[in-house]
């Protein structure tokens, strides 16, 4: 008996210390952003064309306008970290300086801006569709009904569509990915979200030439980048941006994110108006 | 504060009919899944190889198989593969196959529970019951189960409340319910941030406490004096 409790006590003890080297971590994981030799910057791992981890290495336009927009702000390759930031964490991250700067399909709204203050747009998406490749039906937000449709709970392209088109058949998955199976197997007729989240689905591997982008698009979502409300770097941010977009590696950029799709960007890109950085 | 309220304005319709969803797949599941469950408790506790044999892999496939799985494969495989359309309604043949994966998965733990109220019958009872000569099912269900039932209210009751809880697994399968609608929230009105958060938390707390209570109260009455 005896011998029993001095083993609970010694499991609790263990417990107990790794809760609270857990804790220890993340604070000095935290305090990185402000020492400034190290940018923290956080994208999708999981978006491919945008936000992608293949390995060890990052892929996609999302990272790439950071990479540059790193060096422009003065950090070489090796300074930079890519974290994790979901959609549902992104003001989290922000606000708590666990990142500094934010590329991950970011759409500036004045919701955002509450808690969280925006650069750029270094790109201004529009919600698409995507068909299967040999689909001729569908040509825009307006030969959607009846259709069977596709999109990921909780994302502004679910919502948009569900008050657009009220004789849509949505399905809601998890991730696009989860779409992708199901319109391939003719179960779906399209998948609905941004024009560039579409195109970099289809420029994958896997799916080239199964899918492509109608080309219609329906909202305008400018995706910005996320700081801190406390930031200096904002105006900084928006003259790399435009010095990406005049040097032509903007285009360089997204030219190899999306090829093999035939996407093309809407006429709103490259963006010339940024937010004001008040 | 301004702000909380205004997302009530905003979505305080939806928010009630989401959770309405939630409460709706409880209820059918819950029902099903009794049915299903003692059906399942009969043939564990049956004389007949064969069915014991079959109850016991049941349990043990589905107890062992996460919910999110049996869901989503309700989706891909049933509605993907087949595209099986058990309504004519598009959203609502999403909300039956969620009905479906939650009872097939809830039955295993319903069936286990029984059993537990099984343990708790003196084995005299069955002996009596035998002795006074019923057969198998009169006995079970004159004698044991009736005394199974009521040394199985908390139990049940666990699984009632896990049952509640595990309807926010329904959003992998497309059902418009409050955990998806909480999504929604998060992304649209990114400013309340963790309040949409606590305000869903809530919502579950105010169902599941008093049927906690309710379950511990009748457990009380019910039990059997021995």
């Amino acid at each position: 008996m005896r011998k029993n409790r001095f083993g609970a006590f010694a499991a609790m003890a263990a417990v107990a210390a790794l809760t609270l080297t857990a804790c220890g971590g993340s604070d000095a994981g935290g305090g990185a952003s402000s020492d400034g030799d190290k940018v923290r910057i956080g994208i999708k791992f999981d978006q491919p064309g945008l936000g992608f981890k293949d390995g060890d290495k990052y892929t996609g336009f999302d990272v790439d306008v950071a990479r540059y927009v790193a060096n422009e702000l003065g950090y070489d390759e090796g300074k930079i970290e890519f974290v994790s930031a979901p959609s549902a964490n992104r003001e989290t991250l922000l606000e708590t300086k666990q990142v500094d700067m934010i590329f991950a399909t970011y759409t500036i709204n004045d919701a955002r801006k509450e808690r969280v203050a925006f650069a750029g747009p270094y790109f201004i998406a529009g919600q698409d569709l995507l068909v299967r490749a040999d689909d001729t039906a569908i040509t825009g937000k307006d030969s959607l009904d009846g259709k069977k449709l596709c999109s990921v709970t909780g994302s502004t392209s679910a919502e948009n569509v569900k008050k657009d088109v009220p004789g849509v058949n949505l399905v809601e998955q998890q991730g696009y990915a989860d779409c992708l199976g199901l319109l391939e197997s003719g179960s779906i007729d399209a998948i609905t979200t941004d024009d560039i989240i579409l195109a970099g689905l289809a420029a994958t591997t896997a799916n080239k030439g199964k899918f492509k982008v109608v080309g219609a698009p329906f909202s305008e979502e400018p995706y910005g980048v996320g700081l801190n409300k406390e930031n200096n770097k904002c105006e900084a941010i928006n003259t790399a941006i435009k010095k990406m977009i005049d040097s032509g590696e903007w285009k360089k950029a997204l030219d190899k994110n999306t090829e093999g799709t035939g996407y093309k960007p809407s006429d709103l890109n490259p963006p010339t108006k940024f937010e004001s950085c008040s | 504060m301004e702000g909380y309220l205004s997302l009530w304005d905003e979505y305080g319709a939806r928010i009630m009919e989401s959770f309405w969803a939630n409460l709706q797949l409880t209820f059918w599941a819950f029902i099903a899944c009794a049915v299903l469950g003692t059906i399942l408790a009969i043939m564990r506790i049956s004389p007949i190889p064969s069915l014991r044999a079959f109850g016991t892999a049941y349990v043990n496939i589905f107890r062992n198989t996460p919910l999110t799985i049996i869901i989503a494969f309700g989706v891909f495989v049933l509605f993907g593969v087949f595209k099986l359309q058990l309504s004519e309604d598009f959203q609502f043949n999403f909300f039956l196959i969620a009905i479906i994966g939650l009872t097939i998965y809830h039955a295993s733990f319903f069936c286990e529970a029984i059993r537990s109220g099984v343990n708790t019958v003196p084995l005299g009872q069955a002996e009596a019951a035998r002795a006074i000569g019923l057969g198998f099912l009169p006995a079970a269900r004159m004698v044991i189960l009736p005394q199974a039932f009521r040394g199985a209210i908390v139990p049940m009751g666990n699984v009632l409340i896990a049952l509640i809880k595990n309807t926010t697994v329904a959003v992998a399968g497309s059902v418009a319910e409050i955990s998806g609608l909480m999504k929604t929230m998060i992304e649209l009105r990114a400013d309340q941030g963790i309040l949409i958060f606590l305000t869903v938390a809530m919502m579950f707390v105010v169902i599941v406490v008093p049927i906690g209570l309710l379950i511990t109260s009748l457990s009380k009455k019910l039990a059997v004096a021995r």
